[in-house]
């Protein structure tokens, strides 16, 4: 793992803290007497779990599992399809970095535009209406991210956008998936942790209801290793003195309300509907769909999106073996797929968990997932109480 | 993509504030932020957008932090911070 061992020469800012918190969290756990699973939805928390070695420093009785919290993950295939096959249209489709080499059903748009398709990267929703602005030809977003990117995606709508520019959504809101995996069958997730900055815009008071219908603890964490310790340590406590509640830990951030100017103009643009997360479930209104009123901008009203033409392509064989879905619903760990880190790494990902920063196969490829502790440089083992 | 990146505000034009990062001046937008953002104030900016104020008390922190993630070269959550610069046009220096 040559990239990721420079990161373990990272300190925390205060390991002293780092170790009391550590203490506290093996009490916490070591008071339970069982074995306590936790999930968290955020790529980022998984990134800083992962480069910190924070799972050194967890009991053994205590499991954190990333959920589907990787947006370029749980974008689905015929989500892909659209973008792939409106390109091969030759319509010109802008998108994160991260989406052109995610795969879709038979073809990736890194593929398409390996075929002469336009295919153009941006970092933001401003340079795909730049783009749009610069030319005369058809231009549409194809659009990714959680609630925390489709703000943004909405602010640009409402701003105005020239008439050749057109958005595919894919975004997807994050509540609603937590009520699937927490009801999934076999599933042992006992609370969750939630992402500090799509609680910005949200507010924390969003997952109140979750918490009453599902008597599961929820505390919001920010993503620096103390924040994520001192976070672990209070839902351990919260499941152990059976306290279903919201908890913010992040208060420099996060209020109950959120950013109400931000929701208000999500929900103008955008509407809640049903819609499958990849290899997941049909997940019920957690996809951002666009509203009626913004018809004119929608790239599946305004054009006629053909996939037959990409039926003639026979799926790679791989796919098959992939268990990226598991992996994202948090019922397997990449280290259980047989393809991980052999046929299926970062330059040449079989699935959409090894493509983007934040899926759980690249951030494990690059770290290590579960550190090995008997090994002399196992990452900051000074936590260990 | 969750990360966002912290800046200075230098001035506020409307709805786009010339923000410096690490000495790099870029544009943006502050359609999204839920306060009145004015010159001397932190934000945290996510893929173009400001979207929150950040309060005096955590500036240094906050600072502190995207410095040593920024320090990881080839890391992934330094590509991240370096993704979310790269969403704000870069400005002249005298913007």
């Amino acid at each position: 793992m040559p990239e990721g061992a420079d990161s373990r020469q990272l300190k925390f800012r205060d390991p002293a803290r780092a170790r009391d918190l550590g203490r506290a969290l093996t009490a916490a756990a070591d008071a339970m007497g069982r074995t306590v699973s936790l999930m968290h939805v955020c790529g980022s928390h998984e990134q800083a779990i992962a480069r910190y070695g924070l799972r050194a420093a967890f009991p053994r009785s205590l499991d954190v599992i990333m959920g589907p919290g990787c947006p370029v993950c749980i974008t689905d295939t015929p989500e892909v399809d659209e973008g792939v096959a409106l390109a091969r249209q030759g319509v010109t489709i802008a998108t994160y970095g991260d989406m052109v080499k995610v795969p879709g059903t038979v073809l990736s748009l890194g593929d398409a535009q390996a075929e002469g398709a336009k295919v153009e990267v941006v970092y933001s929703v401003t340079q795909a209406v730049e783009l749009a602005r610069a030319t005369r030809e058809p231009v549409v977003f194809f659009a990714t991210g959680f609630e925390t990117t489709a703000v943004a995606t909405a602010a640009a709508l409402l701003g105005g956008v020239p008439d050749n520019f057109s958005v595919l959504s894919a975004h997807k809101y994050i509540p609603p998936v937590m009520e699937i995996v927490a009801e999934m069958p076999g599933s042992k997730v006992e609370g969750f942790l939630a992402a500090g900055h799509a609680a910005t815009i949200t507010g924390w008071g969003v997952f109140e209801a979750f918490v009453e219908r599902h008597k599961l603890p929820v505390v919001v964490a920010g993503f620096e290793p103390l924040d994520i310790l001192a976070a672990l340590v209070k839902l351990v406590e919260l499941v152990r003195d059976r306290k279903p509640e919201v908890v913010n830990m992040f208060p420099r951030c996060v209020t109950r309300e959120g950013n109400r100017n931000a929701q208000e103009q999500l929900f103008k643009v955008f509407r809640p509907a049903g819609g499958r997360w990849r290899g997941i479930a049909h997940v019920p209104n957690g996809n951002l769909r666009l509203r009626d009123e913004w018809a004119h901008v929608d790239a599946r009203r305004r054009f006629d999106i053909d996939l037959r033409p990409l039926w003639k392509y026979a799926p790679p064989a791989l796919v098959q073996d992939c268990i990226c879905g598991d992996i994202m619903a948090g019922i397997a760990n990449p280290k259980q797929c047989k393809l991980f880190g052999k046929e299926c790494v970062p330059d040449t990902p079989v699935g959409a968990c090894m493509v983007s920063s934040e899926g759980t196969c690249k951030i494990w490829h690059l770290y290590g997932g579960v550190p090995d502790l008997s090994s002399p440089d196992a990452p900051q083992a000074e936590v260990r109480p | 993509m969750c990360l966002g990146v912290p800046g200075r505000v230098v001035s506020v034009e409307g709805l786009v504030a010339t923000v410096d990062f690490w000495g790099v001046r870029r544009a943006v937008r502050l359609e999204l932020v839920d306060e009145p953002v004015q010159a001397g104030d932190y934000v945290l900016n996510h893929v173009g957008f400001a979207i929150r104020r950040i309060p005096e008390e955590d500036i240094q922190g906050t600072l502190d932090l995207y410095e040593s993630l920024l320090r990881g070269d080839g890391d992934l959550m330094a590509a991240d911070v370096r993704a979310e610069l790269e969403a704000n046009p870069e400005q002249s220096p005298d913007a």
